[in-house]
């Protein structure tokens, strides 16, 4: 049994511990909002949080989690940030069909944690592990901006 | 000007016939209420039931509860095009609700009830979401509205005309009395449909043509949207999967002595040509399939490569083709011409790479099979299911679910097949996902074509005829037979033979040669491949004539207003005359392109650089689009922006390479996307229009490629005839 903690909540799991966060959450722990892209650390579809820091979870095993806490896209509303992001995120209209969002949503409020005001290349730099198929890129950059509390500048 | 074939399709299938009623039942009560149905077949013949469970009628469209509640069976599958926002919009206008009242729900697999206005077949593809439904969907909310006025005015014994609706209630304008439709609803499915609508004059229109926010959005940005890889079915176990390597191969033998020892692993399933291994969970199944000694059969294909694929494909080119398009004596003037030009353009294959992987979770029982999936087909799903488990149709039930991304991927089902044929050999229900490695490695292929152009060129410059003749796979021999008619393929031609430019001989022929793998649509389709070697071409004979692309199209393009007019907004909102500044290091250049298909015209200029390493990087693309009414503005400039950089992605880098019957390519690191790093700014400029409405999630994709290609040359003074662009530069 190894114990895993989810965004508050406890889970036993019966897995081995090699097992990668991704499969444990989806396939055992029962939650989906954390996707799979590539499996190979390529694409940031599976980025959760561990104890407030961004990880692909498709790589790391739940070893690496023994006596820490993971967010997931799920639990990441709570806090005051996270609500603020996935707002940003509607009002900028930012998904199309959405898959990898719920990554971007993590690296994004990773980012504003650390960084408050972020510069364009900070955006770069933080976001571009997060592939979107459907390239909805320059939104998400007006999103952690307005989340930023900067003008988004969204063209007419 | 462009009509859509609106007319052609209406009324060719007798509707209102209520036999078919029983043909489903609906997955999900709505309760008692108002129900419309109409057709997306014809002019919205109507027909009425009330809405008690037991009466049913399955093949409704609109549905307005005691609560006031409105819901939409949607007969369109969301895969990130803004449909499930669109369609609401065209009903709440004539409806008078609120966006926000309207709610969607799956449409269960019935081809007569749900068919496509322009399809014919309950496809999701084609750009064809909005213009299909463009009136059907506003007819019947006017329907809905007129009936609940009627029982409104009756019941206040008033007359109609003195009665209006307003934000889901009807009010007697004397009076100021207000009635909420729920209230109306039981009395109004009593009354017949009438057979007159008036629908709104577009001046006056609240919520069509207004950004309107994305409905699905809050799901998506909180992780309780469920795509099809999300479904959980109780005892539900998972597989993954290897087909065999090489296409057309096959499994001989299966040693799974090692994968037996891993915990979580449950089976190995056998295939014909691939094998399964079903586990407790994902991480088992992979490690189990890893596990596994395989053997494979690799059969006649085992020794084709992309050298030897293109060397068949350029001898097929030699052959005549069957003919699409002649208008005057082209293959006579060029043959006898002093001065023409010619080229060959080569497009490569190309993988989808959904973000979501295939994936497809099956249950089959004696007596029926259920099937959760995110597909754009969900009634061929049906009736290959039906197929290959021997059940009737009836008993195959799809739970359609939202796509991860489509771009033509999900228009084919051979993954649902192999998940029922592996569902079939246990008793509980399987979720079958597939690697991002088998998802790249056993796609069906946007094939590769290989055009042969040619123009005589008169004394301005000008080309007097014009031949293109196209070689490659044909999708549409394989997807829907019926549409190939005397050997021409009307995707493989499509934006070939509707050249917008003023030429009075053009010769577009097309050769079938079909590669020994699969083939399947990709988004922009026939455009996709043909704009971009025709915007390409035309790019080549204005840089003969000496002459500066935009004013060489412009004057070519006299015939074709709606064409011209994008083309002179794009250079005046690109500043197309002023010449770029120099980068700091490389070369600068800015290309154009003009489109014309799916209904729509867009002309884009794109501004890019290109570094001493020869690496490509998209600075600005400006698009103007006239796609005829907007419903959903942002959606528009949305699929705009994504469909651009999806372009730009597969001009740039999209290859799919083959050795030993087998795809080089496996994920990400050598499949390559684009980043956020390496997106360009998109400008998006709407033309108003009064026009019926035309695609929009495949244009922007199609129209890129070739100004891409044309800013390079503008750049660096090199032709790129074979992408993508990235290889073309890097090698000599
Ligand atoms: S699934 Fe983990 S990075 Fe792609
Ligand atoms: S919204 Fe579709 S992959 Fe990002």
């Amino acid at each position: 049994m190894i114990t895993l903690n989810v965004n508050g909540d406890q889970h036993d799991l019966d897995v081995t511990d090699d097992t990668p966060i991704l499969w444990a959450l989806r396939d055992v722990v029962g939650l989906t909002g954390t996707k799979f892209g590539c499996g190979m650390s390529l694409c940031g579809a599976c980025t959760v949080h561990l104890d407030g820091k961004p990880i692909r979870s498709c790589v790391t095993p739940l070893s690496a989690a023994s006596g820490k806490e993971i967010t997931t896209i799920e639990g990441i509303g709570a806090s005051e940030l996270g609500k603020r992001v996935q707002d940003a995120w509607i009002e900028q209209e930012v998904v199309q069909c959405g898959y990898c969002q719920s990554g971007q949503i993590m690296s994004a409020v990773a980012l504003l944690k650390e960084n408050a005001a972020p510069s364009d290349q900070d955006i770069d730099n933080a976001m571009s592990g997060n592939i979107c198929r459907c390239a909805t890129y320059a939104r998400i950059r007006s999103a952690i901006k307005l989340a930023a509390g900067q003008p988004a500048a969204k063209e007419a | 000007m462009h009509m859509l074939p609106e007319t052609q399709t209406a009324d060719t299938t007798a509707r209102g016939d209520v036999s078919r009623r029983d043909f489903l039942k609906l997955s999900s009560g709505l309760g008692i209420g108002l129900l419309l149905e109409f057709s997306l077949l014809g002019t919205a013949c109507s027909k009425l039931g009330i809405g008690s469970k037991q009466e049913f009628t399955p093949n409704a469209f609109i549905h307005i509860d005691q609560d006031g509640v409105v819901t939409i069976v949607a007969h369109k599958v969301e895969m990130g095009q803004g449909t499930y926002t669109s369609m609401p919009m065209l009903i709440a206008e004539e409806l008078e609700v609120d966006v926000s009242k309207v709610k969607l729900q799956h449409a269960p697999p019935d081809d007569k009830a749900y068919g496509d206005a322009l399809l014919g077949a309950q496809i999701t593809g084609g750009s064809t979401s909005v213009r299909g439904a463009w009136k059907p969907l506003r007819e019947a909310g006017a329907r809905a509205r007129m009936m609940l006025i009627q029982v409104a005015a009756d019941e206040w014994k008033v007359r109609p005309e003195t009665c209006y609706a307003e934000n889901g209630e009807v009010v007697h304008q004397p009076t100021g009395r207000r009635v909420p439709y729920g209230d109306l609803v039981e009395k109004a499915a009593r009354l017949p449909a009438p057979t007159a609508v008036t629908l709104k004059d577009p001046k006056d229109f609240k919520i069509i043509g207004k950004p309107v926010h994305r409905l699905d959005a809050p799901s998506k940005v909180n992780g309780t949207a469920e795509f099809g890889i999300d479904v959980k079915v109780p005892d539900m176990k998972i597989a993954t999967v290897s087909a065999s390597p090489v296409f057309g191969g096959k499994l001989v033998s299966v040693d799974d002595s090692e994968a037996k020892k891993i915990q979580g692993f449950q089976q190995v399933i056998k295939l014909d040509n691939a094998v399964a291994v079903i586990a407790d969970h994902m991480w088992a199944a992979k490690q189990g399939l890893a596990a596994l000694k395989i053997t494979w059969d690799d059969g006649e294909h085992a020794g084709f490569s992309s050298t030897s694929l293109r060397a068949d494909i350029a001898k097929a080119s030699e052959a005549k083709g069957a003919v699409a398009k002649k208008t005057g004596n082209a293959p006579g003037i060029i043959a006898a011409a002093d001065k023409k030009l010619e080229a060959v353009y080569e497009l490569p294959f190309l993988a989808h790479a959904t973000m979501e992987p295939i994936n497809c979770t099956v249950h089959v029982q004696d007596d029926g099979c259920d099937i959760w999936v995110g597909t754009q087909v969900p009634v061929v799903a049906q009736m290959v299911a039906a197929q290959l488990t021997g059940l009737a149709q009836d008993k195959v039930r799809i739970h359609n679910h939202l796509l991860g991304g489509g771009f033509g991927r999900r228009l084919e089902v051979d993954s649902v097949a192999q998940a029922v044929l592996i569902a079939k050999q246990v008793n509980f229900p399987v979720k079958v996902v597939w690697s991002r490695e088998e998802d790249i490695q056993h796609d069906m292929y946007r094939p590769y074509y290989y055009d042969r152009i040619s123009a005589a060129i008169d004394e301005h410059g000008n080309p007097e005829a014009w031949q293109h003749h196209i070689t490659g796979s044909s999708i549409m021999a394989r997807f829907f037979p019926a549409a190939v008619k005397d050997g021409v393929d009307p995707d493989a031609v499509e934006g070939a033979t509707d050249l917008q430019y003023a030429v009075p001989n053009v010769y577009v022929d097309y050769v079938r040669h079909e590669p020994p793998l699969p083939t399947a649509f990709w988004r922009g389709v026939g455009p996709t491949h043909n704009i971009f070697v025709v915007e390409s071409f035309i790019d080549e004979l204005a840089a003969h004539a000496g002459k500066d692309p935009v004013e060489y199209r412009l004057a070519l393009l006299k015939n074709a207003p709606r064409a011209k007019a994008v083309l002179e907004m794009a250079a005046e909102k690109a500043n197309w005359f002023s010449p770029l500044s120099a980068p700091a290091k490389g070369k600068a250049g800015k290309g154009v392109s003009v489109l014309f298909a799916f209904g729509t015209y867009i002309a884009q200029v794109v501004e890019l650089e290109v570094d001493a390493d020869q690496q490509v990087r998209v600075k600005k693309v400006v698009c103007v689009v006239d796609c005829g009414y907007t419903v959903n503005p942002d959606t528009v400039r949305a699929q705009m922006e994504g469909g651009i950089m999806f372009g730009i992605t597969g001009a740039l880098w999209g290859e799919i390479h083959f050795d030993q019957g087998r795809v080089q390519e496996s994920n990400f690191h050598n499949y390559r996307m684009m980043r956020m790093n390496e997106a360009p700014v998109v400008e998006v400029h709407l033309v108003p229009s009064q026009e019926n409405p035309g695609g929009i999630g495949e244009p922007g994709t199609s129209a890129v490629m070739p100004a891409v290609a044309n800013a390079v040359f503008a750049a660096t003074g090199k032709r790129v005839r074979k992408l993508p662009i990235a290889t073309a530069l890097t090698t000599a």
